[in-house]
């Protein structure tokens, strides 16, 4: 895996004053952030009792929140194979922006990432190009075909964090149980879509009125519950350890809810855009809202922001999946689907704890310290010894998204004109400041 | 302060978003167009000099050839463009063809296209005005205009008519166009058709819903068959044309089920044995060859509205 290596050449830093939220100690108070040879050396309303190192940056934090380094599990890049729409390094500066110190990128590139030494090349350019930590999930079959499994076992120690056929999903549940069942024996988590392909047809948005009325035809909720319900059995057939990728629908909240009661080892993720936008934003077929899973109705949306409040859908992420001109510029049923989101996944969060939806803590919980744990990263916490990946924000900052201030390469973003409420002052990556706003 | 015009729109993208007003003025245009269609000397002026493009991205005989009748009526250059396969063929996307076509500086474009919400994204890219001849499932603002005129010269008035839609609903720009026109005009709209052939939340729409002509007819004053495509009729909406036809196939059985005076359309092209029998088609209560003709004349009133909206005018 590649992260940025803490180093004792890295000047130390103090953030002083600040409200510290790391929910992975339950930590929410002002204090002070103690940032030596890249890591925390100590984070809390105690943190300078010992007094600020020598020669350390000083950063006023007052009326400021720092919180650790948000962690995106779902991060479409187009490198290699599609480098116009996004590299490695557009995507890590656009992260940067965002609050985001560390993005997992989809294997679903070209050539697809299915083998270790594409995992190696992958790794090897992030740490050469790239300005924040980047893991990569490795294919779970081959070509993502669906058809033979890929080699955990090789993949895992050529540094894969997850596998997943990225956008597409295992139809055949013999192939899903032997992923599952091999998986297993290396602690493999699999990452899946779920999403029936026979059901969704060709579907370009959510089934409904509103599909009808535009003449489009839908993807009904059915085509996730019944992939998602398929999952959770084999899950409890196998043993093995899965995660819904993205999930869009209140129905896969009950089916998440019963496979937690019953032990098994089950965690979902769900895009912001789908806790912050539904299917009625679509308009006159505006293609940047044409996502898969679709936009769904408001019922679902606040069906889903709820179940992110409680816990069952465990992480936030962004599902950036950069497009262009050529791939969106069509009728809306012959548009790509996926919106870019590095740049705005913790804004549009906390659009839900500016509403008093999610409480700020559960919201870098879902964004940050749940991913890290999932995938087992050294990440997600400003526990003391951990790498300083940490972001300052503004919370209270109102702001607009315009397309010429999009730093990822792409720019299909479904918040054009978006008006969100905190901004992300300073990032911090091992200690090293990438991202300051106003830029430095 | 200058009067509102009558139609105050640079396109016409669908029924959606005409007022009740607006459309009447559109049926009072075509009505004078009809005379004038009868007539032996058939041309106007109102589009002298103006250039009409047809493109047209999916085959059709009927509109593409009513269109460029009423263009050439009104006096305007017509040129017919079939992109069917050329340029899509060779990569070029819609946006790309309306940009070239839009720099040979046409005054309308006509297009239809076989995916929903295509005509509209062309008429962002375009300076002239552009009337939608389908898209995909959702408009055919023309087709309801021609039906709604039809009706209206037959039954004297289209408020408080029952007129019922039966067949491809699911499938059919044709029946949301007119479920909205009729609507807007005071109709009683009915669907009929097998649940596999109807959208979902089309309940939600205005419409009353029936499964069977039976129930559906009971009553009508219009009864308006759809075309079912051949390649949904193979198992994958309805099993077999038979049993199609013997549930839903219009005969003189089922359009017994209507009011004794009821009137029976269908847009074209017929599949005779399959929605329609041939005597129901070609018979006494059948408006089907008057539609064409109406076809015509509603789009020379369209044509003629748009133009005192062309930009360089």
């Amino acid at each position: 895996m590649v992260t940025q290596p803490p180093s004792s050449a890295v000047r130390p830093l103090v953030i002083g004053g600040a409200r510290i939220v790391d929910p992975s100690r339950r930590l929410d108070a002002v204090g002070s952030i103690v940032v030596v040879g890249g890591r925390i050396a100590a984070a809390g309303p105690a943190a300078l009792h010992q007094g600020a190192p020598d020669g350390a940056e000083i950063v006023d934090g007052t009326g400021l929140v720092a919180i650790p380094g948000l962690v995106d599990m779902r991060v479409f890049v187009g490198e290699p194979g599609h480098e116009h729409r996004e590299t490695l390094a557009s995507a890590s500066h656009a992260a940067a922006v965002g609050g985001i110190t560390t993005i997992v990128v989809m294997p679903d590139t070209d050539p697809v990432i299915d083998d270790p030494a594409l995992v190696d090349f992958v790794l090897r350019r992030a740490r050469d190009t790239a300005i924040v930590n980047v893991h990569a999930m490795a294919a779970l079959t081959k070509g993502l075909a669906g058809r033979e499994t890929t080699e955990f076992g090789l993949l895992q120690e050529a540094g894969a964090v997850a596998f997943t056929d990225g956008r597409r999903a295992v139809t055949s549940a013999r192939v899903m149980r032997r992923a599952l069942t091999y998986g297993r024996d290396f602690g493999a988590l699999v990452a899946h879509h779920p999403e029936e392909p026979e059901l969704a047809g060709t579907g370009s948005m959510n089934e409904g009125e509103t599909a009808s009325r535009l003449g489009l035809s839908g993807i009904p909720r059915e085509a996730e519950i019944i992939m998602l319900e398929r999952d959770l059995r084999l899950v409890q057939l196998t043993g093995g350890r899965y995660h819904a990728a993205q999930v869009s629908c209140a129905e896969s909240v009950a089916a998440l809810r019963s496979a937690r009661q019953r032990g098994l080892d089950v965690t979902a993720g769900i895009a912001a855009t789908h806790l912050t936008l539904n299917e009625l934003d679509v308009g006159a077929y505006r293609t940047f809202f044409k996502l898969s899973p679709p936009l769904r109705t408001e019922d679902d949306r606040r069906a889903m922001v709820e179940a992110v409040a409680e816990g069952l859908i465990d992480v936030i992420v962004s599902s950036h999946d950069p497009q262009d001109v050529e791939t969106k510029r069509h009728p809306f049923a012959e548009a790509a689907d996926g919106a870019i989101g590095l740049e705005t996944l913790l804004a549009a969060g906390l659009r839900l704890v500016h509403a008093g939806d999610l409480t700020l803590s559960r919201l870098v919980e879902a964004t940050s310290t749940a991913p890290a744990r999932r995938l087992h990263l050294n990440a997600g916490t400003l526990a003391v010894g951990a790498p300083a990946d940490l972001a300052l924000v503004d919370i209270g900052t109102p702001w607009i998204v315009r397309e010429q201030d999009i730093v990822s390469r792409a720019k299909n973003t479904p918040y054009e004109g978006a008006r969100f409420q905190g901004r992300v002052v300073r990032t911090v990556v091992a200690g090293r400041t990438v991202h300051t706003y106003p830029r430095d | 302060m200058p009067a509102i015009p009558a139609f105050p729109h640079r396109h016409l993208l669908g029924i959606e978003g005409l007022a009740r007003s607006e459309i009447e003025t559109l049926l009072d245009l075509s009505e004078s167009a009809v005379a004038l269609s009868r007539q032996v000397e058939k041309k106007r002026a109102v589009l002298r000099g103006r250039t009409q493009i047809n493109l047209f991205f999916e085959a059709s005989t009927r509109t593409q050839s009513s269109f460029e009748l009423a263009g050439k009526r009104l006096g305007a250059d017509v040129m017919n463009m079939s992109v069917g396969s050329s340029s899509v063929k060779k990569g070029e996307t819609l946006v790309d063809t309306a940009q070239t076509l839009n720099a040979m500086r046409p005054d309308i474009l006509v297009v239809r296209h076989h995916a929903a919400g295509a005509v509209a994204l062309l008429a962002r890219q375009v300076g002239c005005s552009v009337v939608n001849a389908g898209d995909g499932a959702h408009e055919h603002p023309t087709q309801a205009l021609l039906d709604a005129l039809t009706i209206r010269r037959n039954k004297g008035t289209i408020a408080d008519l029952t007129v019922a839609i039966c067949g491809d609903i699911l499938h059919s720009r044709v029946a949301r166009s007119n479920i909205l026109l009729l609507a807007a005009l005071g109709a009683e709209v009915r669907v009929v058709a097998p649940s596999t052939l109807l959208p979902s939340g089309i309940d939600r729409m205005g419409v009353k819903v029936f499964r069977t002509m039976r129930e559906g007819l009971d009553g009508a004053d219009i009864v308006m068959m759809l075309r079912l495509q051949r390649e949904r009729m193979d198992g994958s909406y309805v099993p077999s044309v038979r049993e199609y036809f013997h549930y839903f196939g219009l005969d003189e059985e089922k359009l017994g089920y209507a009011k004794p005076d009821a009137l029976v359309m269908h847009p074209g092209p017929m599949n005779r044995g399959v929605e329609i029998t041939p005597a129901v088609a070609d018979g006494p209560r059948s408006l089907i060859g008057e539609q064409v003709e109406m076809g015509v004349a509603v789009r020379m009133a369209v044509l003629e509205a748009l133009a005192g909206n062309l930009p360089n005018g």
